[in-house]
């Protein structure tokens, strides 16, 4: 590649491609469609081409889930095997939390390298970019909470229900990081840089997932710390998945998963929106 | 029409900043329009504010006749801008960061491979098309950036500090690129810092500095009309240099500037005064490596107008900031 055949290929008219129609607009609502999906397809693309962002949120839940089980399983449940049937469910629940504060730094990311300015330079509805981020990253949860599955299972986790039991299980996690992302989302929009979206993250993930009941037992726990411990949705999406991956009671804690992760949407969703709109 | 950006009296506060203090410009169609100022003089602000990023907070400003704050859908979709960072996808290729500026334009696939395939070859990215942009060099990333904002075929295009931080070969490549796109009818809007940059390229030029608009004018005319032609002077021996400061000195009515290359600068007011320096030098025995007439710098221009240079107005922002 030569200055001179730069130059030579330079001087072509920036017009010349015959028949490229001028933009199409006006159509509100297919269009918003059409263009949260053409984002969500870029962010798609971006967690293949580089596998790196899901191995960082598959990798801490992988290490904290290999640690517990060998170096505490024994002490906490008495032998390895039984504890990693009780951990494995949530960790599940924690690697989408992981997933879904994932969200947040890559947003801020995208304000931060001023290509949301570009998006917002460009004919498309205002929220498209947002909607198509966090499909795509609906994508990245299903696959992290796949992945830790199949790591489950290769330590020797075995299910105790059936198929059904366990896609609805990964439903679920999926409905409370779907809520959860909104959480991560507003952050975002209210602190400047990535890195302290990341940080600020983990002081919100690190009450969830460890004051919750994904590691120990909450009957073991001091009273004070069982009382954050029994209400933390965490907790209870965490006993839905054990009900679901292994057996046991599900409609009880499923129900009030649910119903932490409405309120977790119907507080954060708004008030992330219309942080967004303010800040783009 | 002939203008097809028409800013009246903009203004724009950040809390009890003042970015925008009432500018007002008007770029004719098919010219590159040079924003020129310091760092914090408001040009990014006002690039914000034309390219919908940004509501005003007073003033009208109108891109191909439509109102910027009312009617932004129709502005977008016939602007295209590049901002002061490549805002290009580091995980994705040159080619699918295109695509996906083009299908957000609505261009069919197909038309949307042609076009990309078009600008990666135009901007010399064909080998690294495939590649992430994650490995592109600085230079790379801009022309892919420029690209990108070309796709939609816009009629403006705003262009806010193309080369900061770019090495001279890569600058000069995207100069290139913009006198190509002016060359086609594509009216610029290009904010810089430097006055080399402004110089080269711009066909109107609007200076700012604290977000007002100080002059306003073609290169050329502000650099005659507030400048005035200087005399310049370089012996070929820089001992002889105190003695060809003192020639000079009798001949005009202001003491010549010596700068750092071991020349000197005077304004030159009266006709006929290269001759008799010239004379005066031969006279003399002086041997000098230059001497001639020239118009001032744009930095000069700067220094003119406001009573500080870009760098001081600089640092004063950023104290300012702080």
């Amino acid at each position: 590649m030569t200055t001179a055949s730069r130059t030579e290929t330079a001087i072509r008219p920036v017009t010349s491609t015959p028949g490229v129609p001028a933009p199409v607009h006006g159509r509100r609502g297919p269009s918003a469609l059409r263009h949260g999906a053409t984002l969500a397809w870029r962010g798609i693309v971006k967690t293949i081409h580089s596998p790196e962002a899901l191995v960082d949120v598959t990798l801490q839940p992988v290490i904290f889930l290999l640690l517990f089980v060998y170096v505490f399983g024994g002490a906490i449940a008495g032998d390895t095997t039984s504890y990693l049937q009780f951990a494995l469910p949530g960790v599940l629940v924690q690697t989408v939390i992981f997933a879904s504060a994932g969200t947040g730094v890559g947003l801020s990311e995208d304000l931060h390298t001023g290509i949301f300015d570009r998006f917002r330079s460009l004919p498309i509805s205002r929220g498209a970019p947002l909607f198509g981020a966090i499909g795509a990253d609906l994508v990245r949860y299903l696959t992290s909470g796949v992945i830790m599955l199949v790591f489950g299972v290769i330590l020797g986790f075995r299910f105790g229900t059936g198929p059904l039991a366990v896609v609805t299980a990964l439903g679920l996690v999926m409905v409370f990081a779907f809520a959860l992302c909104w959480v991560f989302t507003a952050l975002a929009m209210v602190v400047n840089h990535p890195r302290s979206v990341q940080g600020l993250g983990f002081l919100i993930m690190m009450p969830l997932t460890f004051g919750s009941n994904v590691f120990v037992p909450a009957e073991t726990m001091p009273a004070w710390l069982r009382g954050w411990v029994e209400i933390n949705p965490v907790s209870k999406t965490a006993d839905a998945i054990r009900g679901l991956l292994v057996g046991g009671p599900v409609a009880g804690p499923a129900v009030q998963a649910l119903i932490w992760a409405a309120g977790i949407f119907a507080v954060f969703a708004p008030m992330a929106v219309t942080l967004y709109r303010r800040r783009t | 029409m002939n203008s097809v950006i028409d800013v009246e009296g903009l203004v724009k506060t950040f809390g009890s900043t003042t970015a925008l203090a009432g500018v007002d410009l008007t770029a004719r169609r098919g010219a590159v329009l040079g924003l020129l100022g310091p760092n914090g003089s408001g040009k990014t602000t006002t690039v914000r504010v034309l390219a919908t990023l940004l509501r005003p907070d007073g003033g009208r400003a109108h891109v191909l006749g439509h109102d910027v704050v009312a009617e932004p859908a129709a502005v977008r979709s016939r602007i295209g801008l590049t901002g002061q960072y490549a805002a290009v996808d580091e995980a994705l290729s040159g080619t699918d960061n295109l695509m996906l500026i083009a299908r957000l334009l609505d261009l069919p696939r197909r038309t949307a491979r042609r076009r990309s395939a078009e600008l990666i070859e135009q901007f010399g990215l064909t080998e690294a098309a495939s590649r992430r942009v994650r490995t592109y060099s600085g230079g790379m990333r801009r022309r892919l950036d420029l690209a990108a904002s070309l796709i939609g075929r816009p009629e403006v295009l705003f262009l806010d500090e193309p080369t900061t931080g770019l090495d001279p070969r890569h600058r000069n490549e995207v100069w290139e690129q913009v006198r190509t796109l002016a060359g086609e009818g594509v009216t610029v809007l290009l904010t810089t810092q430097y006055l080399e940059e402004a110089d080269q390229l711009a066909d109107d030029l609007v200076v700012l500095d604290r977000g007002r608009v100080i002059a306003a004018g073609t290169p050329a005319t502000l650099k005659t009309e507030i400048g005035g032609q200087r005399l310049h002077v370089r012996p070929l021996h820089r001992a002889d240099l105190a003695a060809v400061t003192a020639l000079v000195a009798e001949l005009t009515p202001d003491a010549p500037i010596v700068d750092a290359t071991g020349g000197l600068t005077a304004p030159a007011v009266e006709p006929g005064l290269l001759h008799r320096v010239g004379a005066r030098l031969d006279e003399a025995g002086l041997t000098v490596a230059e001497l001639g007439l020239r118009l001032p710098s744009l930095d000069d221009v700067f220094l003119t107008l406001t009573g500080h240079s870009a760098e001081d107005a600089e640092a004063t922002t950023e104290e300012a900031a702080a």
